[in-house]
């Protein structure tokens, strides 16, 4: 049976006549990954800070476990992992001295609070590195143990904000690993993130949040599979993308035209594309195309689309934006 | 009993990262040592450092206290590791009470370095040393509330500096400590019983010298009427500031 352990309704945060968060609501089932996506500015971590008690509700409600985040929020944060954006433990602690502090925070005792401080330096790789300060580790050993630090007190949601930001190949790689692994566990995660590889191979629900409000809420799944249903094809050109873009929107005007960057040119349609004409309008214009594949759309393509693709986006009658 | 193993944890932290640091230690002995070895040289006499000893006291710990909170807490909050006491499960005056008791301590240690000094001097008996200690308590919450109050308002480090010497200097020259109160321009006499320094001084006067002027259970009364006020307003801001 799933159990919502978070239900959000009608939050809403503004900041005198600017609305961050319009009113959303949703709901995050006991032990699922939850995505959170949406541009930059769109209210992710606004969103957040409210759940966890950093930021004060405008209107609305959160109920983490049946508690009231608003009014209760001290009850509430002892449910909850939080892992910020930004590393934020002690650089002048050690590893295993910042997980020990954090284990007080939550009123875990001696013992505990060791057992735990070490089982986790453990399960994060850590165990080498224990006793050298914080300072001292690299942005994705940071990373690993402030998501350590968020789960010592063995939350029911670990709330992580964008937890692979700014970090190497290998350790986002680990990171992902351990939340998956995390999860298997039992543990509910409620993920924002930019790249959206890892919402789609973490998430099984995802939120597409744009403007302060929830545009889609689906599985990671059905999302993947409507988008399929139509075909992408992705053209690459020497140069003169958007001007190709351009054109092409201008002779084909019921597919969906996306400028991927200044080489590249994407195609969507719900049903099959009629390829041979597209290539004659190429070789018409003198268009420096080298390549055409059909390809597969990702969560990217999903988000792009939903979110309405702002700066790149073909218009009906617009051109290249 | 779950808040507390937070308090003594936090405490445990701000001795270990901020005040037991040797820079501090060393800081923390140099400053009351300056102020004591500025007044005492001055002195023509055995009487006088005896006289001037309440003053020196209050002024290490008004120093010691506000100049150490402020650094902290606003550089904690500038590393955003502030944030993570706020999103822990303390509320919210524990865990300020547990952030300022780390500059209390301090403060109680800073007063006490002018007496140590002047104990080589000159004979300190008949000094009444439950008094002197209640009095440097209450001064130094007092005083730790003040720089708790200048920390909240501030954003940078520098400006926690420059935001405290504002108000320290004048509470100085105003507390009765350089010129009697009595002495001072009429217009004057009402700041320096609109501040709390006059109070702690006056009681560590009386309980060294038996020069006090106030009453003594007044001034304990208006130096926890300080400490509740800043204390106060200051979660007030944290409250609509810092949970914006």
């Amino acid at each position: 049976m799933r159990v919502d352990i978070l239900r959000v309704e009608n939050l809403t945060k503004r900041y005198g006549d600017f609305t961050a968060v319009a009113g959303i609501g949703f709901t995050v089932q006991k032990g699922e990954v939850f995505g959170f996506l949406g541009p930059n500015g769109a209210g992710k971590t606004t969103t957040i800070n409210m759940l966890t008690g950093l930021a004060r509700v405008t209107e609305g409600s959160a109920y983490l476990a049946g508690i009231d985040c608003v009014k209760e929020t001290k009850r509430a944060q002892k449910l909850m992992g939080i892992v910020p954006d930004e590393s934020n433990l002690y650089p002048e602690m050690t590893g295993y001295e910042n997980l020990d502090f954090c284990g007080a925070l939550y009123g875990l005792e001696g013992k505990e609070r060791r057992d735990r401080a070490h089982e986790l330096l453990q399960v994060v790789g850590l165990q080498e590195v224990a006793h050298k300060p914080f300072a001292a580790y690299s942005r994705g050993m940071k990373r690993r143990l402030t998501i350590a630090a968020g789960i010592i007190h063995k939350p029911e949601i670990l709330f992580l904000d964008e937890p692979t930001t700014g970090i190497d190949v290998e350790s986002a790689r680990q990171i992902r690993k351990m939340l998956l692994n995390l999860n298997k566990g039992g543990t509910t995660i409620f993920l924002t993130t930019h790249y959206l590889e890892e919402a789609e191979r973490l998430c099984g629900r995802i939120a597409f949040i744009v403007a302060g409000k929830i545009v889609k809420i689906d599985t990671t799944r059905g999302l993947l599979e409507k988008a399929q249903r139509g075909q992408t094809v992705q053209f690459s050109l020497s140069k003169g993308s958007e001007r190709a873009g351009e054109v092409l929107q201008a002779a084909f005007p019921e597919y969906d035209w996306l400028v991927v960057d200044g080489q590249t040119l994407r195609v969507h349609s719900g049903k099959a594309i009629d390829l041979l004409p597209i290539m004659e309008v190429f070789r018409d214009n003198s268009l420096a195309l080298y390549e055409a594949r059909v390809i597969r759309p990702t969560l990217e393509e999903i988000f792009v689309q939903i979110t309405g693709g702002e700066q790149r986006k073909m218009r009906a009658g617009g051109g290249a934006k | 009993m779950k808040a507390w193993i937070a308090f003594y944890s936090i405490f445990r932290k701000d001795m270990r990262n901020y005040y037991l640091k040797p820079p501090n230690i060393s800081w923390g002995i140099i400053f009351p040592l300056a102020w004591t070895l500025m007044f005492f040289v001055r002195s023509q006499s055995p009487v006088d450092i005896r006289s001037i000893l309440p003053g020196v006291m209050a002024m290490s710990i008004l120093f010691g206290t506000t100049s150490m909170l402020a650094v902290t807490i606003t550089f904690e909050r500038r590393s955003r590791s502030f944030e993570r006491l706020l999103l822990a499960p303390i509320d919210l005056n524990i865990l300020m009470l547990a952030k300022t008791s780390g500059a209390i301590l301090f403060g109680l240690l800073n007063a006490f370095i002018p007496v140590v000094f002047a104990s080589f001097l000159i004979n300190l008996a008949g000094i009444n040393w439950f008094i002197v200690l209640a009095s440097v308590f209450f001064l130094a919450v007092t005083s730790t509330f003040f720089g708790l109050l200048i920390a909240v308002t501030v954003s940078e480090v520098f400006e926690a500096q420059t935001f405290s010497n504002f108000f320290r200097f004048p509470m100085v020259f105003l507390c009765g400590l350089f010129v009697p109160i009595q002495n001072l321009p009429p217009f004057l006499r009402p700041l320096s019983y609109a501040i709390p320094l006059t109070y702690g001084a006056d009681i560590l006067k009386t309980a060294i010298n038996g020069e006090g002027h106030l009453g003594m259970g007044l001034s304990f009364l208006i130096l926890m009427g300080f400490s509740l006020l800043f204390f106060t307003i200051s979660t007030k801001n944290i409250k609509e500031k810092w949970i914006y």
